[in-house]
């Protein structure tokens, strides 16, 4: 298949033909992490630069180990040890981290749009590993290929997604991601967590978290952090966890064979009971085995793809 | 004794109910007659067939940057950006550096715009020392050494015994307060419009309630005091609905509208352009909508530009980061010609939205035509075709969003007490 995409800013960028094909390559690379010798000469000789301009420890490992085990040579940069607190603009690091040729830089960086910023300055490829509260498209990928591996298809399952909407960045990216793939993605939060025009992204929003979870096929649940909402958006996470939080009692809501996820760090006893993180319908470590192989498909694509195959 | 005689122009002079095809006479600077087929002798003479004479315009929120920020813009390449756009006359806010809060840097602002400017400059003093939102400024002296306004614009003065307080003293020497009207609590770090596309984009959204909030309380201020509220660059349906109201009551209210938030939407943000970035952001579709109606009706004063010049490492960064504001001089008089060709308002009414009207509110005695007037003449060619390239700006700062739009309408010729300041 023809993959027209120079960048991965955004699950906006793509249909679900080309959503599909992205998660059928992740199919094909996924089984190299299970190998004795987990490494495959791909994308040998490439030079991916991991930027992240955030803390992250899950989706940078994650996208380090993606790099290597298709033999690319990987290079992490963080926020801290960067030229950024030397008062660098964002566009000179990025020029300076070109001009040593990359093939690849893979950003995480607090500003919504900074992906797109930099994919208009540079002209290597730009994977987007979240910006701001705006995309996390490997997110998304690795939750649908995760929904995938657990149901089969996506198309016609109602997925509940809980939690703090207004800041989360996946959220945006699954809303669309599994929209595009024919799910009914059904949103819940506290009112001071849901945006304007949500609808538009293309979700429903539930009168409560009852509903929400009703016949639920797949329960997101999203981290919440107090530092993060502020003071003015939840009286205490106390209540936060009495109300949304998911529980043995509420999941009883969804469907019996109902997958839970959440894309991590958990705050287990808040947004999720460990009775549930660790229960038997939790997929949350899948999820992570599965971002490892979705961001191999990510990076070959996006060094070249189906070029490189035919080298 | 130096005489212009401009013939056969498409004389608008709303202030005085003048839309005729006449001659106009200039001596020493001032308008002298105005009548049909004048047959005086003159040192010059310009056709201005096809095109119309017009009050030079007054755009009455302008930032100049100067003193201080000057790598911005100053007060020369301001001015020079001012008489392209057919403006002669701007009030330029007093968040320069030393602030417009003490009557030698109102003094310094007038002096170097008489001496190297191709513009008037009226300089508005702050309302409070600093623009620290505690204590009044010296607004007597600062009204007898030129100003005509005062506001803390960029900030809101946030205290409403403060702003009750500025009411009251600003009329006690006939000057209005201009109120930039935003709830900083309810912007909350916002950065651009709060609705579907901040939703989309990720970005934070500061809710048209932030505007409304303030002007409610600006307006029952204005009300209680009986003192005199200008409100700047209103933005959202209920702010223009707000102040139709207090008119009708008889409030001392006046505001203006700018291009941008007449022209476009918080669409524009798409891309995360910061060249859409702006306080108050562009706002939605029914917000466009019910400003168009609030020009139609007469319930704002003015057009004004908000022009808001800034270094191009300023906006060449992250959404988040970039400052607010665009320049506007030399692209109000197209995109509100074009409010004429949409059919919102008619000719005269725009004309006077950028000229007489703006006039008033400040009290200055320009945008007219009448007899014995200072000559500042915009010629304007309506139907003149040109491409917005920024960098064609005479603005030092090139931050515009309508770079490549084609406009339509140009000041081909700009007089300032009948020099010659721009011709295109």
């Amino acid at each position: 298949m023809n993959f027209p995409h120079r960048h991965v800013l955004g699950i906006k960028q793509f249909n679900a033909k080309e959503l599909n094909f992205i998660l059928d390559t992740a199919e094909s690379f996924k089984e190299i992490n299970t190998r004795n010798i987990k490494k495959v000469p791909t994308l040998r000789g490439k030079t991916i630069i991991n930027l992240f301009f955030e803390a992250s420890t899950r989706t940078r490992t994650s996208f380090e180990i993606a790099g290597k085990r298709l033999s690319a040579d990987t290079v992490n940069i963080s926020g801290s040890s960067s030229s950024v607190v030397k008062g660098e603009t964002l566009e000179d690091t990025a020029r300076n981290i070109e001009s040593m040729h990359p093939d690849i830089i893979v950003m995480r960086h607090s500003a919504s749009g900074s992906c797109d910023y930099l994919a208009a300055r540079l002209k290597c490829a730009v994977v987007n590993a979240g910006d701001g509260t705006h995309e996390h498209p490997s997110q998304a990928l690795l939750d649908a290929f995760t929904i995938r591996q657990h149901k089969g298809s996506i198309a016609g399952l109602k997925v509940a997604i809980i939690g703090d909407i207004t800041h989360s960045r996946v959220v945006r990216s699954n809303i669309d991601c599994l929209n595009k793939l024919g799910a009914d993605v059904v949103i819940s939060g506290p009112k001071t967590m849901l945006p304007p025009g949500l609808e538009r992204l293309g979700c429903r929003i539930a009168a409560n978290l009852t509903e929400a979870l009703k016949d639920a096929d797949v329960v997101m649940m999203l981290r919440i952090q107090l530092e993060r909402q502020g003071k003015t958006l939840l009286p205490s996470l106390r209540e936060y966890s009495r109300y949304f939080g998911l529980n043995e009692t509420n999941l009883k809501l969804a469907k019996p064979d109902a997958i839970v996820m959440h894309p991590g760090p958990m705050n287990r006893g808040v947004e999720i009971s460990t009775a549930v993180a660790d229960g038997p319908q939790n997929v949350i470590l899948d999820q992570v085995e599965n971002g490892v192989a979705v961001r191999m498909a990510l990076l070959y694509l996006a060094a070249g793809g189906e070029k490189i195959a035919e080298d | 004794m130096s005489s212009i005689l401009i013939k056969n122009g498409r004389i608008i002079d709303p202030a005085n109910n003048i839309d005729a095809t006449l001659d106009l006479l200039i001596e020493d600077g001032k308008i002298v007659k105005i009548g049909e087929s004048l047959n005086v002798q003159a040192a010059e003479m310009i056709d201005a067939s096809g095109l119309l004479v017009t009050p030079g315009l007054v755009d009455m929120h302008v930032h100049l940057r100067d003193p201080g920020l000057e790598y911005k813009e100053d007060i020369i390449s301001g001015t020079k950006s001012a008489a392209a756009g057919g403006v002669t006359s701007i009030a330029c806010m007093p968040n320069t550096e030393p602030i417009i809060d003490n009557l030698a840097i109102c003094r310094y602002v007038i002096s170097k715009a008489q001496e190297q400017g191709s513009a008037n400059v009226f300089p508005i003093g702050s309302v409070t020392k600093g623009l620290k939102g505690e204590i009044l400024s010296e607004m007597g002296e600062l009204k007898d050494g030129g100003c005509v306004a005062f506001s803390d614009d960029g900030l809101p003065v946030a205290s409403s015994e403060l702003m009750r307080r500025a009411l009251e003293y600003a009329d006690t020497f006939e000057a209005p307060i201009i109120s930039h009207a935003e709830d900083l609590s309810l912007v909350a770090g916002g950065v651009m419009n709060d609705g579907p596309v901040s939703t989309e984009l990720g970005l934070k959204g500061i809710p048209w309630v932030a505007e409304d909030a303030m002007t409610a309380r600006d307006i029952m201020l204005a009300e209680f005091t009986g003192g005199r509220i200008h409100m700047a660059h209103v933005s959202t349906k209920g702010c223009v609905e707000m102040i139709r109201q207090a008119k009708k009551r008889g409030v001392r209210v006046t505001c203006e509208v700018t291009p941008h938030h007449f022209t476009l939407t918080d669409e524009a943000v798409r891309g995360y352009d910061t060249n859409a970035k702006m306080n108050p952001p562009l706002r939605s579709q029914a917000d466009v909508d019910a400003i168009r109606t609030g020009l139609a009706d007469g319930t704002i004063d003015a057009v004004a530009t908000d022009h808001a010049p800034h270094h191009i490492d300023e906006k060449n960064v992250e959404f988040a980061i970039a400052m607010n504001g665009i320049v506007g001089l030399e692209s109000m008089l197209p995109l509100t010609l074009s409010l004429v060709e949409e059919g919102v308002i008619d000719l005269n009414r725009a004309i006077a939205l950028m000229s007489c009207q703006p006039s008033a509110v400040l009290g200055i005695e320009r945008g007219t035509l009448s007899k014995g007037a200072v000559a500042d003449i915009a010629l304007i060619d309506p139907s003149l075709e040109w491409e917005l390239v920024p960098e064609k700006l005479h603005s030092k700062s090139k931050n515009t969003p309508f770079g490549g739009w084609t406009m339509k309408g140009a000041a081909v010729r700009t007089l300032l007490a009948g020099k010659t300041v721009f011709e295109r």
